[in-house]
């Protein structure tokens, strides 16, 4: 009789330990990190972990308008790399982002940002008339035109997806199709493929799991 | 009373031989619309949507069979050669660059054509690979 009193205590104990342990969902962090030490506001110094974040930039629109960072600065957006004359899996990438994008088009804390990697053919004007025909309109979605230089280095080095161009393919440029969830501090919180709907149904979920960190 | 079996397992083999008895066109059809499946998969499917829905106004649906009809001829040339000439589809105008596809032989051709004219609401039946054949080679 002891025993049974004792195991049923036993387990009722490791269902509250384990309830109680139950942490609110985080997403991970991507890219490299370092610990710093820092100083909090009361001046006692401690040791933090500082993670990669998206450095400035500048680009132009499709509107033709110099964008900066500031447009994406305390919101969460999604980054993606693509080219208007990609047959392979562009049209699939924006095919089921666009869902993501109709998802959030009231919300002002979600934003989209989609970088040619196309600086030959891409000016704004053939972005302009990309987002038009693929049914984009206004500033929430921005497609943005650049150097090679700078949206190659930013690709690789900043949001961790490989571009490159490629005299073999077919059409010119080879490129990974990650869907880039960034957090209103700039760091990655997310890659998923866009060509993959279970993939991208998981951005739609965990969009609002992010928002949700910056409401305490 | 053996005979009466013998006689019944007869008649039911003739039966079963004529209802397994497809014609040879069916048997075509059906061929090439599960090739065709795979090949639009691998090739159209990126544009023009798991259900021939299209994309935006860059990329047309397939579900206009008034369209499909009427162009019947030309479908193999543009799935070979592509096309950026103007159409209008369900009353919408598309005018963006399709490319073309020469890595395909004229059977996937015919496959992926009889696929996409009997899927989405189409229904124009079966083409044969001879037929195609003859098409791409007057190609303009």
């Amino acid at each position: 009789m002891n025993k049974l009193i004792s195991s049923i205590a036993v387990c009722m104990l490791s269902i509250t330990l384990f309830s109680s342990c139950q942490q609110e969902k985080k997403l991970p962090f991507y890219g490299e990190r370092h610990a710093e030490t820092v100083r909090d506001a009361a001046g006692v110094e401690k040791i933090d972990t500082v993670y990669q974040t998206i450095p400035n930039w500048s680009f132009l629109n499709q509107d033709s308008v110099i964008t900066t960072n500031n447009v994406t600065d305390g919101k969460v957006y999604v980054a993606d790399f693509f080219f208007t004359s990609c047959t392979t899996i562009c049209p699939t990438m924006h095919r089921n982002l666009m869902t993501v994008y109709n998802e959030f088009k009231t919300n002002p804390d979600v934003m989209f940002v989609s970088h040619t990697i196309d600086f030959k053919y891409d000016k704004p004007s053939a972005l302009k008339k990309y987002a038009k025909k693929l049914g984009v309109d206004g500033p929430k979605w921005q497609f943005l035109y650049g150097s090679k230089d700078s949206v190659y280095t930013l690709a690789e080095k900043n949001y961790l997806v490989a571009v490159g161009e490629d005299s073999t393919a077919k059409d010119g440029y080879i490129h990974q199709g990650y869907l880039v969830l960034v957090d209103k501090d700039r760091r990655i919180r997310g890659a998923y493929d866009g060509t993959k709907e279970e993939q991208v149904e998981q951005l739609k979920k965990d969009i609002p799991v992010l928002l949700a960190e910056y409401k305490k | 009373m053996r005979k009466y079996i013998i006689n019944s397992i007869f008649l039911l083999s003739v039966v079963a031989i004529i209802v397994s008895c497809q014609n040879q066109e069916t048997i075509d059809l059906q061929n090439y619309m599960s090739n065709g499946k795979d090949i639009y998969k691998a090739k159209c499917q990126n544009c023009h949507g798991e259900n021939g829905e299209g994309l935006g106004q860059l990329a047309p649906p397939l579900t206009d069979s008034v369209f499909l009809k009427s162009n019947k001829k030309r479908l193999a040339c543009i799935i070979r050669n592509g096309t950026d000439e103007k159409m209008t589809i369900h009353g919408k105008e598309y005018q963006e660059k399709m490319p073309g596809f020469p890595e395909l032989a004229d059977i996937d051709v015919a496959q992926v054509m009889v696929f996409v004219t009997n899927s989405f609401g189409n229904n124009q039946g079966f083409v044969p690979y001879s037929q195609v054949s003859t098409q791409l080679q007057n190609c303009k």
